[in-house]
C-alpha cells in the first residue's frame, strides 16, 4: 500500500548515556526573582529524551512510583508525537501531572529503578511528565467523562495533594465530591509552603480548576472542627468523609530567645511569602521583614526553599544543620541548587539560644558545634554536641524549619476517632479509620511525607471508600 | 463572597459591620473570632465575632482604623461584599455560672468584650461591666453593654465621661469596695490587659484576657501569634485566644506585635497617598 511506513532499516542508534539537562535559569539572574527555576524541555528535548526509554517488558520504574503510572507507555505515545493521548495515559493514575513533574523526588522513585541508570543517567520521567502536563495546559485540558452517578456524597476535607487526589478519583467512580478547604486558597502545601520559583502558583491553580472541571465542588474559608465538624459532615448527608489535612503547626526548638522579633517558622515565613505574596509588598497587603543576615535552621526541602526565598528576599543566607552534608534530607537537585545561588552551609551546628537587641529583636544565635555518634532509631547518626565548642553568629533573622505536628482541632471535635500520641490519625495503609465513615490520608496520617506520597494515600483511600460506599445501603 | 449589609461609624474612625456568612453565625461563639481577607492581594486578618444572627445569616465585626486592611474594609459601603471570610476560629470563652463577674473593655476591646458580657449574663451569672476609652466620644457600645450588665462604670483617660482615669483604676476601687469578682475578664490594648492582670494579681481574683497577636492564617499553621504563657510557647489562634492573664508574658507580647511597625507604617503611608491621588 501507498501509505504504508517503510521499514526501519537504519541501525538503532546508541543508546544515549547522559539525560538531556534541564534548561535553568543561571544561578546569577535567578537570585534575583521569584520566577521558576527549571524551564522545562523544548518538544526536541523532550522527544530526545523520550528516545532513551528501552520500554522495558518488565519495567522497574512503575514499581517506584507511589500512584504506579504506566511509564513506558507515556513514554512510548509521546515518542509517536501523541502528546495527547500521553497525557492522558498519566492522568488514568496522576490528576496532578503538572505539579509532580516538578516537585516529585524522581530520583528516589521511578527514577532510581531505571535500567538505564546502571550504565549512566536514567530516563528524565519527571521532565516529561512535566512536558506533557505543560504542553496539555498550552493547548486547553481535555476532561474526562463524567462517570454515572451513584448518588452517594463524600466531603473531603483539605485541598492539598492527598485531597485533590481522593477527590478526582472518587468523582471519576460517580460519587459527589466536595472539598472542604480552610485557607482561601486551594492547594494545601503546593500553594502555602513550595515557592513560586519551584512550583509557580498559576500551575497550581490550575491543577485545582482540572479537579473543579471534573465536576468537585470546592468550599474555601471552611475550617473543619470550627465550621463543621466531621460528626456534623456525617449528620448532614455525606455518606464518608476523607480527611486529608496535612501537617499543622510547627515546632520549635524551645530553647531562650525563640519567641524574639524576627524569628519565624518556616511555616510563617513560606505562608507570607507563597500564599500571601509578601514578596510583592506593598502591592499586596502582606508584609515579610527580612534583615540582612538570615539563618535557616534544618535540613530539609522547606528549610531549602525558606533559604532561597531569602536570598531572593536580599538577604546573606546560611543554613544551619546539626548533621553533615550527607545527611541533609532535602531533594539532592534543590542542595544543588541552593549552593549554586550561594547559600552558606553551617554543618554540625545547633543552636542553643538566641540573643535579642533592646527592641527584643535577634541579634545574634549561641550554636554549639556537634559530632556524629552512632546511628539512631533512623538509621542516620546521631548528632551530639561537643562540650565547650559554643560559638556564636551574628544574624537579624531566623527561619526555624525543623518540622511540624498535625493540627489538633480534628481530634478536639472528632470524639471517637483514634488518634496517636503525636496526634496523627490511625489508619491503615487504605485510609481506614476506626471510625465507620471516616478515611483518612497523608501527612495527617503519617506525619511529614512528600506531595507524592500524600497523593497515593488519596488514590488508595478512594478506592477504600468507593468499596466501602458500594456496600453501604 | 460575604455582602456587607449594615455598616455604622461607631466613633471616629471606629466602624461596626454587619456581613453575610450563614455558617459562620450558626456556629459562632462568644470569645471566637474571624479572619478576612478583602479582595485578591489582601492580607488576612482577625477580628472578634462580636454578635451573630442566626436567621438573617448575619456576624457583626467592628473595628478601629488603624493600617492599610482596616483603612480599605472602613472604606467600603453597604452593598459592597468581602472576598474571604472565615471561622467561627479560636476557642469559645469558657462560660460558666458564676455568682459574680467583672468584664472589662478597653477602646475598640469593648466590642470583643460583649458578647462575653452577655453570654455570662445569659448564663445566669452577676455581671458588672467596666469599659473605658481615651476619651467620651471615643466610647462605644455603651447601651449593649448596659443591656448585658447588672452595673456599668465607664471611665476614659481625659475625664471627658465616667471616672477619669484608666479601666484598671476603676476595677481596682470595685475589688476594694468588696465586690466579690468570681473572675475577671479583660480585654482591650495589651498594655490595659496588663494592667488589669497586675490589678487583680494581688487579690487572686481569676482573670482572662484575650490576646491579639499577629496572626497570619489564625488556623494553627503558622506559629506567628505564639505567646508565652506559664513558661510554655502556646498559640493565641488555636490554644486561646483566652489565657490566664496572671501567666502571660505580657512584655514579650507588646514586642513582638511591634514586629512589623516599619513595614506597616510605611505600607499605610503609600497606601493612603495613593488614595490621596484619588486612585
Amino acid at each position: 500500500m501507498a501509505n504504508e511506513t517503510k521499514p526501519q532499516t537504519q541501525p538503532k542508534p546508541k543508546v544515549q548515556k547522559n539525560a538531556i539537562p534541564m534548561p535553568k535559569q543561571t544561578a546569577e539572574a535567578r537570585k534575583r526573582n521569584f520566577s521558576e527555576v527549571a524551564l522545562g524541555y523544548s518538544q526536541e528535548q523532550a522527544l530526545t529524551e523520550a528516545s532513551r526509554c528501552l520500554q522495558c517488558a518488565k519495567p522497574t520504574c512503575v514499581k517506584g512510583c507511589p500512584v504506579e503510572v504506566d511509564i513506558p507507555a507515556f513514554i512510548k505515545l509521546m515518542k509517536e508525537k501523541q502528546f495527547d493521548k500521553a497525557i492522558s495515559k498519566i492522568k488514568e493514575k496522576n490528576c496532578l501531572p503538572a505539579i509532580c513533574g516538578r516537585v516529585c523526588p524522581q530520583e528516589e522513585q521511578c527514577q532510581k529503578n531505571c535500567l538505564l541508570g546502571k550504565i549512566g543517567d536514567p530516563v528524565s520521567i519527571g521532565r516529561l511528565e512535566r512536558f506533557l502536563a505543560d504542553w496539555e495546559r498550552q493547548t486547553g485540558i481535555a476532561c474526562s467523562e463524567k462517570a454515572k452517578s451513584t448518588g452517594k456524597r463524600v466531603a473531603v476535607i483539605g485541598a492539598g495533594p492527598a485531597g485533590l487526589t481522593a477527590a478526582a478519583d472518587l468523582i471519576k467512580m460517580g460519587h459527589e465530591v466536595v472539598i472542604y478547604e480552610a485557607l482561601h486558597l486551594p492547594g494545601g502545601v503546593l500553594m502555602y509552603g513550595i515557592p513560586e520559583f519551584r512550583l509557580p502558583k498559576d500551575i497550581v491553580q490550575g491543577e485545582a480548576d482540572y479537579v473543579k472541571k471534573l465536576g468537585v465542588d470546592i468550599h474555601v474559608n471552611c475550617l473543619v472542627g470550627r465550621t463543621f465538624t466531621i460528626p456534623e459532615l456525617l449528620k448532614s448527608g455525606y455518606d464518608a468523609v476523607f480527611v486529608g489535612t496535612g501537617a499543622g503547626p510547627p515546632q520549635f526548638m524551645g530553647i531562650p530567645g525563640e519567641n524574639l522579633g524576627g524569628i519565624y517558622s518556616a511555616n510563617e515565613f513560606l505562608i507570607r511569602v507563597n500564599l500571601m505574596k509578601a514578596y510583592t509588598y506593598p502591592k499586596c497587603d502582606t508584609p515579610v521583614s527580612i534583615g540582612k543576615k538570615v539563618a535557616v535552621i534544618g535540613g530539609g526541602n522547606v528549610a531549602m526553599d525558606s533559604a532561597r526565598i531569602a536570598l531572593r528576599l536580599g538577604a546573606d543566607v546560611c543554613i544551619v544543620y546539626r548533621r553533615s552534608r550527607e545527611e541533609l534530607p532535602a531533594r539532592k537537585e534543590e542542595i544543588e541548587n541552593a549552593e549554586e545561588e550561594g547559600i552558606n552551609c553551617k554543618f554540625l551546628a545547633n543552636p542553643v539560644r538566641f540573643i535579642g537587641d533592646e527592641n527584643g529583636h535577634v541579634k545574634a544565635m549561641e550554636c554549639i558545634q556537634m559530632e556524629l555518634g552512632p546511628p539512631d532509631e533512623s538509621g542516620r547518626r546521631k548528632p551530639v554536641p561537643i562540650k565547650g565548642s559554643e560559638f556564636t553568629m551574628d544574624v537579624d533573622t531566623v527561619v526555624v524549619a525543623i518540622g511540624r505536628t498535625p493540627n489538633p482541632i480534628i481530634q478536639s471535635t472528632t470524639e471517637g476517632l483514634q488518634f496517636t500520641k503525636w496526634g496523627t490519625i490511625v489508619a491503615d495503609e487504605n485510609g481506614k479509620t476506626n471510625m465507620p465513615g471516616v478515611f483518612a490520608g497523608g501527612d495527617i496520617v503519617t506525619g511529614e511525607a512528600t506531595v507524592i506520597s500524600a497523593m497515593g494515600a488519596g488514590k488508595r483511600a478512594a478506592k477504600t471508600i468507593n468499596e466501602y460506599l458500594k456496600n453501604k445501603k | 463572597m460575604h455582602k456587607i449589609v449594615v455598616k455604622r461609624e461607631l466613633a471616629p474612625k471606629i466602624k461596626l459591620f454587619e456581613v453575610e456568612a450563614p455558617e459562620i453565625a450558626s456556629k459562632a461563639q462568644a470569645g471566637q473570632f474571624v479572619i478576612l481577607k478583602l479582595d485578591e492581594s489582601g492580607e488576612r486578618f482577625p477580628l472578634t465575632i462580636v454578635d451573630w444572627n442566626k436567621t438573617r445569616g448575619t456576624i457583626t465585626v467592628i473595628f478601629l482604623e488603624v493600617g492599610v486592611s482596616t483603612e480599605k474594609l472602613g472604606k467600603l459601603k453597604e452593598g459592597d461584599s468581602i472576598t474571604d471570610v472565615a471561622g467561627p476560629l479560636g476557642k469559645p470563652s469558657d462560660i460558666q455560672n458564676y455568682p459574680l463577674i467583672c468584664v472589662v473593655g478597653g477602646g475598640v476591646g469593648t466590642a470583643a468584650a460583649y458578647p462575653i458580657a452577655r453570654a455570662f449574663k445569659e448564663a445566669g451569672t452577676k455581671v458588672i461591666s467596666i469599659i473605658g476609652a481615651k476619651t467620651a466620644n471615643m466610647l462605644i457600645l455603651e447601651d449593649k453593654i448596659a443591656e448585658a450588665s447588672d452595673e456599668v462604670y465607664i471611665s476614659t483617660d481625659d475625664g471627658t465621661k465616667g471616672q477619669k482615669g484608666f479601666v484598671s483604676d476603676a476595677l481596682k476601687k470595685l475589688i476594694d469596695k468588696g465586690y466579690n469578682f468570681s473572675a475577671v475578664y479583660a480585654i482591650g490594648p495589651t498594655v490595659m490587659m496588663r494592667a488589669v492582670a497586675e490589678t487583680t494579681r494581688p487579690y487572686k481574683i481569676k482573670t482572662i484576657v484575650s490576646l491579639n497577636p499577629i496572626m497570619v492564617d489564625g488556623m494553627g499553621m503558622c506559629g506567628a501569634c505564639r505567646v508565652t504563657v506559664a513558661g510554655a510557647t502556646r498559640f493565641a489562634c488555636v490554644d486561646g485566644p483566652d489565657f490566664d492573664a496572671h501567666q502571660v508574658d505580657f512584655t514579650e507580647l507588646i514586642k513582638r506585635q511591634r514586629a512589623y511597625c516599619p513595614e506597616e507604617k510605611m505600607g499605610l503611608q503609600q497606601y493612603q497617598e495613593k488614595c490621596a491621588c484619588g486612585k
